[in-house]
C-alpha cells in the first residue's frame, strides 16, 4: 500500500511533548461541546450530526483498521433503521429493544455479505459489497413491512427502559449521545485488543500473517461483522432521531457518503470520521435552504480534501508537529 | 505442536514427489522430489527464474500443486491452506522482509505468539493482556542480539535487523521444518556472517530448507544442496559434489565461488 510507505517516512517513536494533561484537556472540551452542543444549535441537528458520526467510525473500523474499503454499508445502517423502525412502532417496543433489533438484524446481514465479499481483494471486495447491498435495496423496495417508497413514518420515541420518555428532546440528545460514545468505545477497544493487533499485522502484512498460522479471512469477518453491527447501531438510532425510516438509507448514496466523510476526516483514526461526518451534515444542513446543490459543494470539499490533506484533516493534524505536540497518535 | 521424539537424529521431516505447477501453459516446477531432513540446513539453488520461490510457494501452500505430492511430518499436506499448514509446524519466510514495519520489534514476535498462546480473538481485552507475553518474546528478542532495538518500529530497523527480527518471529512458533527465501539477499558483510550463525544454531533442533544466492555460505552451513534449472532438478548432494558437476559449473557459467 502507498499508504505505508508514506507514514514510514516520518520520525520514529516521537514523544508527545506535552503529553497526557492535553490529551485530557481537549478529551474535557471534546465532553463539553458534545454536553452543550443541544443548548447552541437545534438538538435534532446534533443528535443526526452523532448518529452519521457513529455510521463513520463504523465504516471506518473496517477501512482504517482493516484495510478493507466497503461500498455496500448502507444495507446495515438502512437495514438497521427498517428494523427499529418496525420494531418500534408496530410491535411497540421499548426503544432500547428496538435499537438492539437493529444491531442483531445488521450484524446478521453483515454475517451474510462479509461471509461471501471476504474472500476477494481490493476493487473486487468493494463491486461485491456494493452488489449485495443493491440486491438488499431491490428487497427494502419490495417487501411490504418497510412500505416502499413511503417508508415507515411516525416512529414512536417511547420510553428508554419503560419510564424514561424520550419525547423530550433533551431527555433523547442524552440516550443518543450515550448511545454514540458506547460506540465509540466499542470501537476503541476493540482496535486496542488482542483482536486489533492481529487485524493490524493482517492489514500491514497479510501473507506473512497467513505464514504465522493465521486464517487471515476469519479475522476480517470478524471485523466486517463488528463493523456493520456498530453502522445498524447508527442506523437504529438514526429511525429513533428522526422517527422515520426510508430507501434513502439503505440507497448506495448512504454508502458513498460515510466512505466520503471518512476520507474527508481522515482514515485510521478515531475522530476523523466523526469530523469528517460533521462537516458533510453541516454542509448539508447549510446547503438545504439554498438552491445551490449540496453535492457540488459536498465534491469540491472532498476534491480539496483529497488534493491538499491526503491523510484526512485528523490525519494531517496528527502528522504535524501541533498534532506531536497535542500527543495525537499518527495512525498505522 | 505435533508430537515428535525429541532427538536430533537426522529424518525426513518434509518431503516431495513428483510436484509440478504450471502457469496457463507455462510449466514452471517439473518432477522435483525433495527429502528435508531434521537438523539438517538444505539449500535450494539455481540461476534467477529457475522455480527456487515456486517450489517454496508450493511447499507452503500458498500455491496450489498442478501434480506431485507433498508429506509434512507423516501427513499429506497436498490439499491443505497455507495457515493450516503453519500450524502444523511448517514455518516459511519471504524474499521481501516480512515484518510488520509499524509495529515495534517486541509486537512483532508477540504477534507470533499470540496464536499459540490463544490471545488471538479477545476483542473485548485491553493490549496489556498481551504482556504475559513479554518474557518469552524478550528471550527470543535477546537470543537473537535485538534487545537495544525493542521498542523500535520494524519499518525503522536496517535492513539487516529485520531479516534478523523475521528470524526471530518465525522462531516464535518453535517450528518444526523451516523455510527460508533468500535470508541473506542484500545484506551486508556482517550481517550474512551472523544470520548463518543464527541458522546453523536453529538448525540443531530443526529442518531448515533456504533458497540462497551466496554460495560461499551455502558451501559453509549446507549439508545438502539441491540445484534446480528451468523448474526441474539437475544436481543434489554436498555441496562439493554438486560444485564438481559439470552440467552445475555450466548453468553458473563459472560464477560459482
Amino acid at each position: 500500500m502507498a499508504r505505508t510507505s508514506e507514514i514510514s517516512t516520518s520520525e520514529p517513536g516521537s514523544v508527545p511533548t506535552m503529553g497526557r494533561g492535553v490529551q485530557l484537556l481537549l478529551l474535557a472540551l471534546g465532553a463539553l461541546v458534545l454536553i452543550g452542543a443541544p443548548f447552541v444549535v437545534y438538538p435534532v441537528f446534533a443528535m443526526t450530526m452523532l448518529c452519521f458520526a457513529l455510521f463513520a467510525a463504523a465504516f471506518n473500523l473496517l477501512l482504517g483498521y482493516t484495510g478493507l474499503l466497503s461500498f455496500g454499508h448502507a444495507a446495515f445502517f438502512g437495514g438497521a433503521a427498517y428494523f427499529t423502525a418496525h420494531a418500534a412502532k408496530v410491535w411497540g417496543w421499548n426503544p432500547e429493544f428496538a435499537l438492539a433489533l437493529g444491531v442483531l438484524g445488521a450484524t446478521a446481514l453483515g454475517v451474510v455479505i462479509g461471509a461471501i465479499a471476504i474472500r476477494r481483494q481490493g476493487i473486487y471486495f468493494a463491486m461485491i459489497t456494493l452488489a449485495l447491498a443493491q440486491m438488499f435495496f431491490f428487497f427494502c423496495l419490495q417487501v411490504p413491512f418497510t412500505h416502499g417508497e413511503d417508508g415507515i413514518q411516525a416512529v414512536p420515541r417511547g420510553h428508554l427502559f419503560g419510564f424514561i420518555d424520550l419525547n423530550d428532546t433533551m431527555t433523547m440528545y442524552f440516550f443518543v449521545l450515550a448511545v454514540f460514545v458506547l460506540g465509540l468505545v466499542l470501537i476503541w477497544r476493540f482496535v486496542n485488543s488482542p483482536f486489533g493487533m492481529i487485524l493490524k499485522a493482517i492489514r500491514e502484512n497479510e501473507p506473512r500473517a497467513i505464514s504465522l498460522g493465521y486464517a487471515t479471512a476469519q479475522y476480517k469477518l470478524g471485523a466486517f461483522v463488528m463493523s456493520a453491527a456498530l453502522a445498524g447501531m447508527a442506523g437504529g438510532l438514526k429511525a429513533l432521531v428522526m422517527q422515520f425510516a426510508t430507501l434513502t438509507d439503505v440507497d448506495w448514496h448512504m454508502s458513498g457518503q460515510v466512505v466520503l466523510m471518512t476520507l474527508i476526516g481522515g482514515i485510521g483514526t478515531l475522530l476523523g470520521p466523526v469530523l469528517g461526518a460533521g462537516i458533510v451534515i453541516a454542509l448539508q444542513n447549510l446547503l438545504a435552504t439554498s438552491a445551490f446543490p449540496v453535492t457540488i459543494i459536498t465534491g469540491l470539499v472532498f476534491m480539496v480534501c483529497v488534493m491538499l490533506f491526503r491523510r484526512g484533516l485528523i490525519g494531517e493534524l496528527a502528522h504535524s508537529r501541533l498534532g506531536r505536540a497535542l500527543g495525537l497518535r499518527p495512525p498505522g | 505442536m505435533t508430537d515428535v521424539p525429541h532427538d536430533d537424529e537426522p529424518r525426513v521431516v518434509l518431503s516431495a514427489r513428483g510436484l509440478g505447477k504450471d502457469f496457463s501453459g507455462f510449466t514452471a516446477v517439473n518432477n522435483v522430489n525433495l527429502d528435508v531432513h531434521h537438523a539438517r540446513i538444505h539449500a535450494l539453488i539455481g540461476p534467477n527464474g529457475a522455480g527456487k520461490t515456486t517450489v517454496f510457494n508450493l511447499l507452503t501452500k500458498f500455491l496450489q500443486p498442478t501434480r506431485g505430492q507433498i508429506t509434512l511430518l507423516g501427513t499429506d499436506i497436498t490439499k491443505m491452506k497455507p495457515d493450516a499448514v503453519a500450524r502444523m509446524g511448517l514455518v516459511r519466510s519471504f524474499q521481501i522482509s516480512a515484518v510488520f514495519p509499524h509495529l515495534t520489534v517486541l509486537e512483532n514476535v508477540r504477534v507470533a505468539l499470540q496464536r499459540p498462546a490463544e490471545l488471538h480473538v479477545q476483542f473485548w481485552r485491553s493490549l496489556g493482556a498481551l504482556d504475559v507475553l513479554n518474557g518469552r518474546a524478550e528471550v527470543l528478542i535477546d537470543e537473537l542480539g535485538l534487545t537495544p532495538w525493542r521498542d523500535v518500529r520494524a519499518a525503522d530497523l536496517s535492513y539487516g535487523r529485520k531479516r534478523v527480527l523475521e528470524i526471530a518471529t518465525t522462531l516464535a512458533l518453535d517450528p518444526q521444518v523451516l523455510l527460508l527465501d533468500e535470508p541473506m539477499a542484500g545484506m551486508g558483510h556482517e550481517d550474512v556472517h551472523t544470520v548463518a550463525e543464527i541458522i546453523r544454531e536453529v538448525a540443531r533442533h530443526r529442518a531448515v530448507l533456504m533458497v540462497e544466492h551466496n554460495l560461499s555460505v551455502v558451501a559453509d552451513i549446507c549439508h545438502h544442496v539441491t540445484v534446480l534449472q528451468r523448474g526441474e532438478i539437475l544436481a543434489e548432494g554436498d555441496y562439493a559434489t554438486v560444485a564438481a558437476d559439470p552440467r552445475v559449473r555450466t548453468a553458473y557459467m563459472g560464477t560459482e565461488a
